[in-house]
């Protein structure tokens, strides 16, 4: 039940120049740049010091045919001198650069926001592409909001005039120009970008003249008295924040730095078997290039021969890593629940994405809870942790290989494509402050007076780990039912019963090595708790802000082991009234905390490929405590 | 295989002390026998050698080896041991695996760990049939094979597992079979071949494909029927009194009858085990009209997958300081400083 939006249910800004946050949405065609537009924007707005979450919502076509609705490409910022957790639930400002960007977008923008529109696009051809019977910017459709239409094409065309560029690269630099635009607007430096387009184009330095040249003439035209009053100078406020180094930070790059922490912490040489697949790809890309810290990449044939390579390396002695989405996971479900029963370490990131099949492979969703926890043949268990941000993806991946090598396990890292493409500031850790894990191996035989005993558990159940080559240690596995401590093949009805308990003791065990569960805001009993896991973690958080504001008794509960959960959670969940659990699936969470607790968890449930709003959060806290 | 220290085993150091549990009468018990005993031959450590097979009955094979030993899962073998020795190139890695295993389920991972080129030993054990699952027909299964999935008779094709491998990109190729006193020889010739070493064993399955190679193993046809390849020696058998010779006109091989030995006369073949051309011929020669070749058919080394990644790793690892502050602090970063809160300068 998701809940409907109010047409300009937004509050918390003022209206005079200096709001507290601002909601800018940048969407053009895809071949228009719009992830490279909205990406600079990020980093200039980092640069000044706001808090901020971006959300880069493209399609699945990698350069959908021009001017179509489905191909538009968007991105969404949200910046302010608050504390900054969502990308925003409705635009104030949308920069659209073609008829489809505008119909396909504005229907989200705030009620009295700012449309920038380039109107040099808005011709008979892209009006009947988007579907338009009349142009919009000129039948008083656009009312409701502040419209400032003018020709960015032509504009662009003439501010690189001198560089002498063909018409299609003249026309490229039309992002360049709208951003030097938005960067006006917002007061954020130029510089920046000058140095980055300066790096980009080193090869071709009239591409760099020329981007930098549309960029200038885009701040300059806002800053002349070209254009009306409607465009307003808006300075936000830098948010404060903990003082330290800073870097802004995508979800790809938090996991892959986490991976490459967590194996140093382990002290381990990394070994990463990939398959291309939209979303997850971009950790393979990173770690390709990571060399230097030990790291080993390996794109396989498929799904199955990434995660069958990984338990390979780990067998050897590294850290295995594979990483997919849902489909690619399902096809590695076989070869995980090998790894469970051999007890080998292994690390899984699942990007999720919108599902079942091929799905929304572009779009975000957390449907995939029920394969992370239950989707494998077998009582098959294994520790899944979940991400909450861009940020806190660097800790679960540190978490994930903890969990692996002290445990012996398969450990599911849950991200989604959402956290993977969206970045926010990120106060950079020291590494000097991390807690090693390092792995351990059996070098000695363990039962001197016989063969060695590779599934000899400690007070832990956990197994050694022995790398073939070491001598004397010589022993077989594999995935058929084994003997206690041995590990010789036994499939008799008493060891099948005492190792599927052995492997779920062990699992279940790992309660008492993760945190506690805390309430991340709020009460520890109350009339009501929102629970959460993932990337619901921002618009949760904003919304229980807002409500506990305006006086509710509302808790915020926020879960990153979902399997198996804090020893305390059950205690803490049974101390409020109600109970309800926004996911971004059908009810998944909610059916694991009525299952483990007999808890009455209501499910607050979204499975559009769009991130829940604030307003959609807020409005159901509202009607629980009504 | 790698280059190695030589170690003084015995038969018996290789003898696991699980119990074998094939039926009675299989030709794995056979080549298991003949791996046990050529082992110790190739002065092979227990401790640095390691068995990894799929799903099937051949894929058991590690648990009766004393060695390191991983039975994964159906088809994915390769899989595994490429992860294995990107990870521990030091490994001496034998994959076991059968025609269901290798060539149906794990076609794909046997086509690319071939096409790589690992530096291994892959043994496939080709019965044409399905045992462990009780006796359906196989991709190896010829024409007509009558099974329980196939109870009038099969229609496909079968394939042949060393034209695909060799289609694959193989550089070493060898046939033996079972109860052969030569298998020795192939596996030791595929250890000695720096890459992935690709051996079809044609294994008899008592219960459900009982003497499907008779016809060219039982020792009254040998003769006529087995041509063992030797590199640099005329293509003969049947006691020297036949050879194979290639017809130039029509491009492909055919059998010559050799007078008083003179095998030069009439043109018989030298065998060149770096002649991919021939090597195609050999393993296509249909089994009714012409002896099963044998022995080490292909061998022509190339660069291993494992040697050129991780040697380009550490091309790329030169000179290179891993620095993980620095790695976390890289790109465009900025200082919050503790008396005002906000932006100072950015880095």
């Amino acid at each position: 039940m998701a809940t409907v939006l109010e047409a300009g249910a937004n509050e918390g800004r003022s209206t005079d120049n200096t709001p507290e946050a601002v909601v800018v949405r940048f969407a053009g065609d895809s071949g228009d740049g719009m992830q490279l537009t909205g990406g600079q924007f990020t980093l200039s707005t980092a640069l000044a010091g706001n808090d901020l979450a971006t959300f880069p919502d493209f399609p699945a076509e990698i350069r959908a045919p021009q001017g179509t609705l489905f191909g538009v490409s968007a991105f969404q910022i949200n910046f302010g001198s608050t504390e900054i957790s969502t990308a925003g639930d409705q635009p104030d400002v949308l920069v659209a650069m073609n008829p489809a960007a505008l119909k396909t977008n504005v229907g989200q923008l705030k009620a009295g926001g700012l449309i920038i529109a380039d109107s040099g696009e808005f011709n008979k051809r892209n009006l009947e592409k988007a579907k338009y019977e009349s142009n919009p910017l000129e039948d008083g459709s656009l009312a409701k909001w502040n419209l400032l239409a003018f020709d960015i094409s032509k504009l662009t065309m003439e501010s690189v005039k001198p560089f002498g560029l063909g018409n299609k690269e003249a026309l490229r630099c039309k992002n360049m120009w709208t951003l030097g635009l938005a960067l006006w607007m917002f007061d954020r430096p130029r510089q920046p970008l000058i140095d980055w387009l300066n790096t980009k184009f080193a090869k071709n330095k009239v591409l760099a003249d020329a981007n930098i040249a549309a960029l200038n003439a885009g701040h300059a035209y806002g800053e002349t008295a070209e254009i009306g009053g409607q465009v307003k100078k808006l300075h936000i406020e830098a948010a404060p924040q903990t003082p330290g180094l800073y870097r802004t930070i995508t979800g790809a790059d938090a996991i892959s730095l986490g991976l490459i922490a967590g194996a140093q912490l382990a002290e381990l040489p990394l070994f990463f078997g990939g398959y291309p697949i939209t979303p997850a790809s971009a950790i393979l890309h990173n770690l390709a290039k990571l060399k230097e810290f030990g790291v080993t990449t390996f794109q396989a044939e498929d799904e199955i021969a990434a995660v069958a390579s990984a338990i390979g390396a780990s067998y050897a002695g590294s850290l295995g890593v594979t990483s997919s989405s849902g489909p690619g996971i399902a096809l590695k479900t076989e070869a995980i629940g090998l790894a469970v029963m051999t007890e080998l370490p292994l690390v899984i990131v699942n990007s999720q994405r919108g599902g079942p099949s091929t799905g929304l492979p572009t779009k975000t969703e957390q449907s995939d809870l029920y394969q992370a926890v239950y989707g494998r043949n077998g009582d098959t268990p294994l520790p899944v942790i979940a991400a909450r941000s861009p940020a806190d993806a660097f800790d679960c991946a540190i978490e994930a290989c903890r969990l692996a090598v002290q445990f012996m396990t398969p450990v599911m890292l849950l991200t989604d494509g959402y956290i993977g493409n969206a970045a926010e500031p990120w106060k950079v850790p020291d590494p000097e402050s991390f807690t090693p894990f390092p792995a351990k191996f059996l070098e000695e035989n363990n039962n001197p007076d016989g063969k060695v005993l590779p599934y000899k558990r400690d007070e832990n159940g956990v197994r050694p780990w022995i790398k073939p080559g070491t001598p004397d240690l010589m022993h077989r596995i594999g995935g058929i039912e084994k003997a206690p401590d041995t590990g010789d093949l036994d499939y008799s009805p008493a060891t099948h019963q005492l190792q599927t308990d052995a492997r779920k003791a062990k699992v279940d065990g790992i309660a008492n090595h993760i945190p506690a569960q805390e309430v991340s805001q709020g009460t520890q009993s109350g009339k009501l708790a929102l629970v959460g896991w993932g990337s619901t973690y921002g618009a949760i958080h904003q919304a229980v802000r807002r409500a506990r504001a305006k006086g509710l008794d509302v808790s915020h509960i926020h879960i990153r082991h979902i399997w198996p959960m804090p020893a305390n959670l059950g205690d803490l969940l049974r101390g409020y009234d109600k109970i309800i659990v926004p996911e971004m699936n059908t009810g998944q969470l909610k059916t694991v905390l009525r299952d483990q607790y007999l808890v009455d968890a209501r499910p607050l449930n979204k499975v559009s490929g769009q991130p829940f709003t604030i307003a959609e959060i807020e409005a159901a806290i509202e009607a629980a405590l009504a | 295989m790698n280059e190695m220290t030589a170690i003084k085993t015995t038969l018996k150091d290789w003898e696991s002390d699980q119990e074998v549990r094939w039926c009675p009468g299989c030709g794995d018990y056979a080549i298991l026998k003949a791996v046990q005993r050529t082992l110790p031959e190739l002065g092979a450590d227990p401790a640095k050698t390691v068995f990894v097979s799929g799903i099937g009955c051949s894929s058991r094979f590690p648990y009766y080896v004393s060695s390191y030993g991983f039975h994964t899962i159906h088809g994915r073998a390769p899989a595994f041991a490429t992860g294995l020795k990107l990870a521990n190139p030091e490994l001496d890695v034998w994959l076991v695996t059968g025609d269901g295993d290798g060539m149906s389920i794990g076609g794909n991972h046997t086509m690319h760990f071939l096409r790589r080129n690992i530096n291994s030993q892959i043994l496939l054990f080709n019965n044409e049939i399905y045992g462990l699952t009780k006796g359906q027909y196989s991709p190896t299964s010829r024409e007509g094979t009558s099974s329980p999935t196939t109870p009038l008779g099969s229609v496909d094709r079968p394939m042949q597992p060393c034209a695909f491998a060799l289609g694959a990109g193989a550089r070493f190729i060898a046939r033996g079979f079972d109860t052969s006193k030569n298998l020795g020889e192939v596996l030791k010739a595929a250890h000695a071949h720096q890459g992935a070493a690709f051996v079809e064993i044609f294994q008899n399955c008592i219960v459900y494909n009982k003497d499907r190679f008779a016809d060219f193993t039982e020792k009254a046809v040998a003769d006529t029927r087995q041509l063992w390849l030797k590199d640099g020696e005329p293509m003969l058998f049947n006691k020297g009194t036949q050879g194979l010779r290639l017809n130039t006109d029509h491009l492909h091989l055919e059998i010559v009858d050799v007078v008083d030995g003179d095998w030069q006369a009439v043109g018989v073949l030298v065998h060149d085990v770096k002649n991919r051309s021939i090597a195609h011929m050999l393993v296509e020669l249909p089994m009714a009209l012409f002896p099963v070749a044998l022995g080490v058919i292909y061998d022509d080394p190339r660069p291993t997958y494992e040697s050129a990644l991780l040697g380009q790793d550490a091309v790329a690892r030169e000179g290179k300081v891993a620095n993980l502050a620095k790695l976390l602090a890289k790109g465009q970063t900025w200082t919050v400083q503790p008396e005002d809160q906000g932006p100072l300068s950015g880095v």
